[in-house]
C-alpha cells in the first residue's frame, strides 16, 4: 500500500490531502472538508491530466506567434512529448480560434488548437 | 476638438467590458484609446487557461477571453484608436493623446472611464544589491518575450516572488526547456493562487523557498548566479544562511502597481491600493471620471475585472443621461487585518441592489470571521476557514442593512478571531 500527500486545487481553501493507494486504486482520502477533495485525489492518483498551453510560430501573419492549447486535458506524463510536437509545428496565417494546428498530439487522441485569431 | 459622450482609456479587459456595457446602456458616442497595436491588453500574453469560469462558465485562455469582447466591440461598431498614447487628462475631462496618424489629439468627453491597468514593480523598487548585468527581467516581460515574440530570455532561471505571474512563468519556462532552479518568496506564504502552486511548481518539482530572498546578483555582462538567504520574522536576511544558486536569468514577480499617472494629472484622489478611491458607482472624486479593473486595485481573476467594469460603465452611462446621486455618503474603513476596500464610499440613496465590497486581507488567517460594522453595530459575521492576501475576498451588504441604520456614518470591515 502506498500513501501520497496532495494539496487540493478545488477551491482557495487548499486542503492538505492524505491519500492511501492500494494496487493503483484509491482506498482512502483524508484531510478534505468536502467531496471535491475526494474526487480530485482519486483522479490525481489514478489518471492525472492537464491542459497544455503554448505557442507556435506563424508564417505570413501580422504577429510571429499564435497561442495554442490541447483541446482537452491530456495525461500528465505526456506533457513533454506534447511540447516536443508543439515546438516542431508551424502555422500559416490567417488562423482562426479553434483551428486545429496539430492532430492527435503525441498519440493522445487530442488535437492542439489555436486560441488566437491571426490575420495575414 | 473632437467630442464624445464616453472615452475609455485602455483597451484591455476592463476597457473592452466597459465599452460593451456602455453601448448596451444606450450610449452610442464611445471611443476606446489603446496604446498597444491591438486590443486585449495583457490577456494577449496570458496564453494559459483558467479564464472565464465565472463569466462564461468555461475555462478559456487569455487570448480567447479577450477575443470574445473584441468581437462584441466590433459587432457593436464601437470605434477605437490603436497605437494611441494618452498623455494628459484634465479636470474639464479634456483628453490629450498622440499617435502617428492624428498627431496630437484633443478630445472632450462627458464621461471618462480609466482602464489603464497596472504595471510590474521592477528591480529598482526592491533594491537588490549586486551588479547591473543583463538577464534580469520582470516576469511579465519574460512572458511577452516567450509568448508573443517567441524568444527565450534564458536557460537556467531563478524566480524571485511567488505571485501568479512568477508561478505561471516557472511552468512556461520549464515547458520551453529551461531549468527553473527555484522560486524564492520573501513571505512565509505564497502570493499566488494555490492551484498555481500545484500546477506550475509541484507538477515539475520546482522548489518553492518560502521566507527566503535574493541578497546578491552576480555576473559581469550576464547574470552568473544569485545569492539566496533565509529571512527572519522581520524579513531581514539571516547571516550564515547564504546559498549560491548558479543561473543565467533572474525573473522578478514582486508585485503589481496600478498605473495612475493620468489619474493624478486629472486631480483624481488615489488611495492605499495606488488606485483611485471610488464610490459604489466606481466613480472617483472628479464628477464624471470612473475607474475599473487593475488601475483601481490588482485583481486575481479577470472575471471580476469584467464585473467591475460593467458596473463602472452602467453608472457612467447613467451619469451621461443626467442621473444624479445625493451627496450623503458612508465611508468604508479597512479595520483590523484588512488592507483596503473597494468601494471606499457608498451613496446612501444608491443601495437598492445591495453593495458588493471587495477587499484583501493583510495576513494569513485561519478559522476567523469577516465582520462588518455599521458604526458600532455588527451586521455581518462570516466564518472563514482560511483567508490569505493572495486571494481577493468580498462581502455583500444588503439594502436591509442600510435601511436598519439610516444615520450610519462609517462602515468598518475587519477580521475577528474565534
Amino acid at each position: 500500500m502506498d500513501s501520497r500527500e496532495l494539496i487540493c486545487i478545488g477551491c482557495p481553501m487548499g486542503c492538505n490531502l492524505q491519500v492511501e493507494i492500494n494496487d493503483k486504486e484509491v482506498t482512502k482520502v483524508s484531510g478534505n472538508i468536502c467531496p471535491r477533495g475526494k474526487a480530485y485525489a482519486e483522479k490525481e492518483c489514478t489518471n492525472p491530466t492537464r491542459i497544455v498551453t503554448s505557442s507556435v510560430k506563424v508564417e505570413n501573419g501580422q504577429v510571429d506567434m499564435v497561442s495554442v492549447k490541447t483541446e482537452r486535458d491530456i495525461p500528465k506524463d505526456k506533457i513533454f512529448q506534447c511540447m516536443k510536437c508543439i515546438k516542431k509545428a508551424k502555422a500559416k496565417a490567417p488562423v482562426e480560434i479553434g483551428q486545429v494546428i496539430i492532430e492527435n498530439v503525441a498519440a493522445t487522441g487530442v488535437n492542439v488548437i489555436a486560441t488566437k485569431k491571426i490575420t495575414a | 476638438m473632437q467630442q464624445y459622450d464616453m472615452v475609455i482609456i485602455g483597451g484591455g479587459p476592463a476597457g473592452l467590458a466597459a465599452a460593451v456595457k456602455a453601448k448596451e446602456e444606450g450610449i452610442h458616442s464611445i471611443l476606446i484609446l489603446e496604446r498597444d497595436k491591438s486590443l486585449g491588453g495583457i490577456l494577449n500574453q496570458c496564453i494559459h487557461n483558467g479564464f472565464g469560469l465565472h463569466t462564461f462558465k468555461e475555462e478559456l485562455t487569455g487570448p480567447e477571453y479577450a477575443q470574445r469582447f473584441i468581437d462584441k466591440v466590433e459587432e457593436a461598431k464601437i470605434p477605437y484608436k490603436l497605437n494611441t498614447m494618452v498623455i494628459d487628462i484634465n479636470e474639464e475631462k479634456i483628453i490629450t493623446g498622440v499617435n502617428d496618424v492624428d498627431g496630437i489629439l484633443e478630445i472632450k468627453a462627458k464621461a471618462i472611464i480609466l482602464a489603464m491597468g497596472c504595471r510590474e514593480r521592477p528591480r529598482g523598487a526592491i533594491n537588490i544589491p549586486g551588479s547591473r548585468c543583463a538577464g534580469i527581467y520582470t516576469a511579465g516581460t519574460a512572458q511577452k518575450f516567450v509568448n508573443i515574440e517567441g524568444e527565450m530570455p534564458g536557460k537556467e532561471v531563478v524566480i524571485l516572488g511567488s505571485g501568479d505571474i512568477g508561478l505561471i512563468m516557472a511552468r512556461r519556462m520549464t515547458l520551453e526547456g529551461a531549468k527553473v532552479k527555484a522560486v524564492v518568496e520573501l513571505m512565509p506564504y505564497s502570493g499566488g493562487l494555490k492551484r498555481n502552486i500545484v500546477q506550475c511548481l509541484d507538477d515539475f518539482n520546482i522548489p518553492l523557498k518560502l521566507s527566503h530572498t535574493v541578497t546578491k546578483i552576480q555576473g559581469k555582462d550576464r547574470v552568473t548566479g544569485v545569492e539566496v538567504c533565509k529571512v527572519d520574522e522581520k524579513l531581514r536576511p539571516i547571516k550564515g544562511t547564504e546559498e549560491y544558486i548558479p543561473c543565467d536569468t533572474l525573473l522578478l514577480s514582486v508585485g503589481l502597481l496600478p498605473e495612475n499617472e493620468l489619474s493624478r494629472k486629472a486631480g483624481v484622489r488615489l488611495g492605499v491600493t495606488g488606485g483611485p478611491e471610488v464610490d459604489e458607482r466606481m466613480g472617483t472624486n472628479i464628477e464624471g471620471i470612473f475607474a475599473c479593473g487593475n488601475v483601481l486595485h490588482v485583481h486575481d481573476l479577470v472575471d471580476f475585472v469584467t464585473e467591475e467594469s460593467y458596473n463602472a460603465a452602467k453608472n457612467a452611462a447613467d451619469y451621461i443621461k443626467g442621473k444624479k446621486v445625493l451627496e450623503d455618503v458612508i465611508e468604508l474603513a479597512a479595520g483590523e487585518g484588512i488592507g483596503y476596500t473597494v468601494p471606499k464610499f457608498i451613496h446612501k440613496d444608491n443601495v437598492q441592489h445591495g453593495i458588493l465590497v471587495r477587499f484583501r486581507v493583510r495576513n494569513v488567517y485561519k478559522d476567523s470571521f469577516i465582520s462588518v460594522y455599521f458604526d458600532n453595530n455588527k451586521e455581518v459575521h462570516q466564518k472563514k476557514r482560511v483567508l490569505a492576501p493572495g486571494e481577493m475576498e468580498d462581502v455583500k451588504l444588503t439594502e436591509e442593512m442600510f435601511n436598519k441604520y439610516p444615520n450610519c456614518k462609517h462602515i468598518t470591515v475587519k477580521i475577528e478571531g474565534v
